[in-house]
């Protein structure tokens, strides 16, 4: 999971270096994200959905497309795309029909793809991104359903189908349920659309719909962009990159795309329309060959399935599943439990980590700030120093409460809680356990520190007699003594208020 | 009386009561399909060892008390076109020539289910399309009543293992009247459901918002008993009926047809119909107005264009529905070809014969952007149309009779060269698919150069009890006994 703030200030960085050149044009960026759900079984056949598992293992004869076989729509599938266009604030189509999308390729094995066309389930929504100074309201013009192909390999150096002597069919994915969002033409920048694709998928994974892994290609991307002058009308003519898995190709890609399109159009040369591919390694993107994209998909009504119809009662009921949404998280921490602005955005910006705080609140509600505390500051720290993500730490949700908490009940001071973290997130140990096993519980225990600071000054007349004279700051020293004593263990304001008591 | 030409109904009491066993039944059988399928060709996939092994299963079955339900030991021909597990499944194409199915379709399970007897698998019309059954990879399929003549299409193999007592029963498919058509042209009952009562699970897709599978039987009770056995709401077919909320017509036997008011279409006897046809259904008719029936003469004016819909609708979906066979994952594949494309070409230009690639080429055209809107969707537009006009006949008439076909069944090869003649066959039967009810055909006169002719009876969506009182009265008043002399 990256860090959003981070990235946020990287770009704004690289915006500002863009020339006045540059700032004469517009782009126009529309992207249609592929979320492969996270149901049980496909989406026509009840064969389970499977990754990294023997190939071929998981196929029926629906899925591997045998004659005679039909589909079937899978229910929960169907209430996961309702979930998703409602959690996008579409509309959904109370009617909704499959298509069947025509071409001949070896990953599909009927040679058809069931998808959606003119009906799909969810249109007409949007989108809040928080771009940090501002907030781009982003359309959504529909969320479709469709099914996914199978995975080929294909023999030989290149790995393309055209240059091999054989290619291998694994068919476990083909059939997996697929939710297709499309945008409207509305993002602005190259970083918008990485904004974007990064708040869809907290949203998704707040839906528990996808388990969201671009590695693993169940969230990607195609983008659509185009580029044209402030002040002209016309729309740029636009280029399609495909199959973009991750958020920085997204953005590598597109902000490559604007130079590319900018020094075409600088050169009086015309911007043509074809799909491209992004190359992360010479990090440009490359034309497709023109025959690969000459299609006609030949959509007609799947005749093999009944249409959808659905009632506003399966609405609601589907409404009232939508669990508490990013923006109403931020809401809630800013108003409930007085969080800064910059902390809600950040904690209910990241599934991850606003799911491991709302664990941590479950085992201590008293003090939300002070656990913020901690995940914004060393808990992120350590992370982003060893490159992993909060779900991957040994720290559980509980244990980092639990810190809180002792801090909070004076049972050890921030600065020993200090290193009890380091412990918890090297060993993922119980905090209480690794105060009892090394004694670092603060000592709170008025008799014993009586004698410790009677000593202390004692042995300490300078500071005592500059502290008479007036010098309060001297008292730091003696409560230093103190802490060394009991290495550190002394509750700090309690000897501060028996040093003065002793002094006065 | 022989055992070949029994009827089900009869053969089954016989089992029933242990006066005779599947094995002899099969035996029997097995024998007149070697003398007679030479000549006929109605089987595409015939093994006389397994049949007798599974008769011997049945035997054993029903000597340990197993029950003996309507198609227990009966054995059945099924179209090539529905997976049987573990048996070769063709189609009659050579692009599956060699394919062998890995499941059975429901309708398959539900005989299973009745431990009926597999004869074999039936030959066909290539991928069902066809009115002839001379686009087979395997040979045409000859009339029984005629050995120069064709037995109809695309169920030709069906029909005349029927007609020529190979078969006991049969199950077709019906996309435009290939269950209806060669029953007429071969002097057999064939019965067509309403679209949605038999699931289509297993059946190989010629025009999927068309097809149907149905029962062929030499009397009206084993259609009807045979259309029992395998109709019901299947969840592996999205568009087989629940009749959970609905209103079922249960048929009981010996109902007459008293006061029953008959339409006769006009739109059905067309100046096609040929007029020793013609005045056979005439005849009929009167047969139906003796029993009781009111006659009338009716007009539903939108058939005039089902042929035309038709043959856009059902090539569009068959362009698509056949699109999976290119040689990738099963069935024939060109081993020569250079790169993929070339494989899909040649594979699917060798694979496919020349009526169904004619009828792939028409349906992409058809679904192609920029046709579309002129073609697809206008024709679906029309079959609205047509169904709109049997709902207004439906709410005054019981049933819509005339004829199956135009005319008897014509000579091999007559009409290959003439293909909108050939399509033209299909011109009485077509109209019953694009608005998904029921029909049946039973024969009901000899012309004069000794073939049968079909009479079609047609009735409004789940009113198959409608078809099926009219079928009785009519089979038991013409009492159909003359058969073919093979």
């Amino acid at each position: 999971m990256e860090d959003n703030t981070k990235n946020l200030e990287n770009s704004n960085n690289s915006e500002r270096i863009g020339n006045a050149e540059e700032e004469c044009f517009e782009t126009i960026i529309g992207l249609e994200t592929h979320v492969e759900l996270s149901t049980r079984t496909k989406m026509f056949c009840g064969c389970r959905l499977s990754f990294g598992e023997k190939p071929n293992s998981n196929t029926c004869p629906v899925c591997l497309g045998h004659p005679g076989s039909l589909p079937v729509v899978n229910k929960k599938a169907v209430e996961y795309a309702m979930k998703i266009a409602l959690a996008l604030n579409c509309r959904i189509n109370k009617h909704t029909i499959f298509h069947r999308k025509n071409y001949f390729y070896p990953d599909m094995t009927k040679n058809y793809q069931i998808s959606q066309f003119n009906l799909p389930i969810g249109i007409g929504g949007y989108v809040d991104v928080n771009m940090g100074d501002y907030t781009r309201r982003v359309g959504i013009t529909r969320v479709h359903m469709e099914e996914d192909a199978g995975k080929l390999v294909h023999s030989g150096t290149t790995g393309r189908i055209s240059e091999a002597d054989y290619s291998i069919g694994d068919f476990n994915r083909a059939g997996t349920p697929l939710i297709e969002i499309v945008t409207e033409p509305e993002i602005k920048s190259p970083l918008e659309a990485k904004q974007y694709m990064i708040t869809l998928r907290n949203i998704l994974l707040y839906l528990d719909v996808s388990d969201c892994s671009m590695e693993e290609g169940s969230l990607r991307c195609d983008a659509n962009i185009s580029v044209k002058l402030k002040d002209s009308e016309k729309l740029g003519t636009r280029a399609e990159i495909k199959n973009l898995n991750s958020f920085k190709f997204i953005q590598k890609a597109l902000e490559f795309e604007v130079s590319r399109h900018i020094s075409v159009i600088n050169s009086g040369k015309k911007v043509i329309q074809q799909t491209r591919h992004y190359d992360d390694k010479t990090q440009s993107t490359k034309a497709l060959r023109s025959k690969e994209e000459a299609h006609d998909y030949r959509y007609f009504p799947d005749p093999d399935l009944v249409p959808i119809d659905i009632d506003e009662s399966w609405i609601e009921k589907i409404r009232d599943s939508i669990p508490e949404l990013p923006n109403q998280k931020e809401k809630r921490y800013r108003d409930k439990f007085g969080l800064s602005d910059y902390d809600s955005s950040l904690l209910s910006g990241d599934f991850g980590i606003s799911d491991y705080f709302e664990k941590a609140l479950k085992a201590y509600d008293a003090n939300p700030k002070g656990i913020c505390n901690w995940l914004m500051g060393d808990f992120s720290a350590f992370l982003n120093k060893d490159q992993i993500s909060i779900n991957d730490s040994k720290i559980r949700p509980e244990h980092l409460a639990g810190l809180v908490k002792l801090i909070d009940d004076g049972k050890i001071s921030s600065k020993i809680a200090k290193s009890v973290f380091e412990e918890m997130y090297f060993k993922g140990s119980d905090p209480d356990e690794i105060i009892k096993e090394k004694g670092l519980e603060q000592i709170s225990d008025e008799g014993e520190l009586e004698s410790i600071v009677e000593e202390a000054i004692k042995n300490n007349p300078d500071a005592v007699s500059q502290y008479r004279a007036g010098k309060v700051k001297a008292i730091g020293f003696i409560v230093g003594q103190v802490m060394q004593k009991t290495k550190g263990k002394a509750n700090p304001a309690l000897v501060n208020e028996i040093i003065i008591k002793k002094l006065s | 009386m022989e055992l070949i030409s029994m009827k089900a109904h009869e053969l089954h009491e016989l089992i029933k009561k242990k006066e005779i066993k599947a094995e002899d039944i099969a035996r029997a059988h097995i024998e007149r399909i070697e003398e007679t399928d030479r000549n006929i060709n109605a089987f595409i996939t015939f093994k006389p060892g397994e049949i007798i092994e599974n008769a011997k299963k049945i035997d054993r079955y029903i000597s340990k008390g197993g029950v003996v339900r309507d198609f227990t030991g009966i054995p059945i021909s099924i179209k090539d076109n529905i997976c049987v597990k573990d048996i070769r499944m063709t189609c009659a194409s050579k692009i599956l020539a060699d394919y062998t199915s890995i499941y059975d379709a429901t309708v398959i399970k539900k005989l299973n289910a009745q431990n009926y007897l597999l004869l074999g698998k039936a030959n066909m019309d290539e991928f069902a399309m066809g009115s002839s059954n001379e686009n087979s990879a395997f040979g045409p399929v000859k009339n029984p009543w005629d050995l120069e003549r064709v037995p109809g299409g695309s169920s030709g193999g069906p029909a005349a293992s029927v007609a020529s007592f190979e078969a006991v029963c049969s199950l077709g498919s019906d996309t435009g009247g290939s269950i209806r058509m060669p029953a007429a042209l071969c002097g057999v009952v064939g019965f067509k459901p309403t679209y949605g009562r038999v699931s289509r699970y297993g059946v190989v897709a010629f025009a999927s918002s068309l097809d149907q599978i149905g029962p062929f039987g030499r009397d009206v009770t084993d259609c009807i008993n045979l259309y029992n056995a395998i109709s019901g709401h299947d969840e592996l077919d999205s568009t087989s009926l629940d009749m959970k909320d609905k209103k079922d017509h249960e048929y009981k036997s010996g109902q007459g047809i008293k006061g029953m008011k008959v339409g006769v279409p006009k739109e059905l006897m067309v100046k096609e119909v040929d007029s020793e046809v013609k005045a056979s259904i005439l005849n009929t008719i009167k047969i139906l107005e003796k029993n009781g029936a009111d006659i009338e003469e009716t007009t539903l004016p939108s058939l005039e264009y089902a042929l035309s819909v038709y043959y856009i609708i059902a090539p569009s979906e068959a362009s698509s529905n056949l699109s999976r066979f290119d040689g990738v994952r099963y069935g024939y594949r060109d081993k020569d070809a250079q790169g993929l494309r070339e494989m899909y070409r040649k594979t699917r230009a060798a694979g496919f014969g020349p009526e169904v690639r004619r009828r792939i080429m028409i349906g992409t055209y058809c679904l192609s952007s920029g046709y579309y809107d002129a073609y697809y969707e206008k024709a679906q537009k029309i079959r609205t149309l047509i169904i709109n006009d049997f709902k207004k006949a439906f709410s005054k008439f019981d049933i819509l009779v005339g004829p199956t076909s135009p005319t008897t069944a014509f000579r091999l090869g007559e009409r290959m060269d003439d293909l909108l003649l050939m399509y033209l066959s299909d011109i009485c039967t077509i109209p019953v698919n694009l608005a998904g009810i029921p029909a049946i055909s039973i024969p009901c006169g000899l012309s004069s150069d000794k073939l049968p002719i079909g009479f079609q009876i047609m009735a409004d969506t789940l009113r198959e009890d409608n078809v099926f009182k009219a079928a009785h009265v009519l089979e038991s008043e013409i009492n159909w006994k003359i058969t073919p002399k093979i």
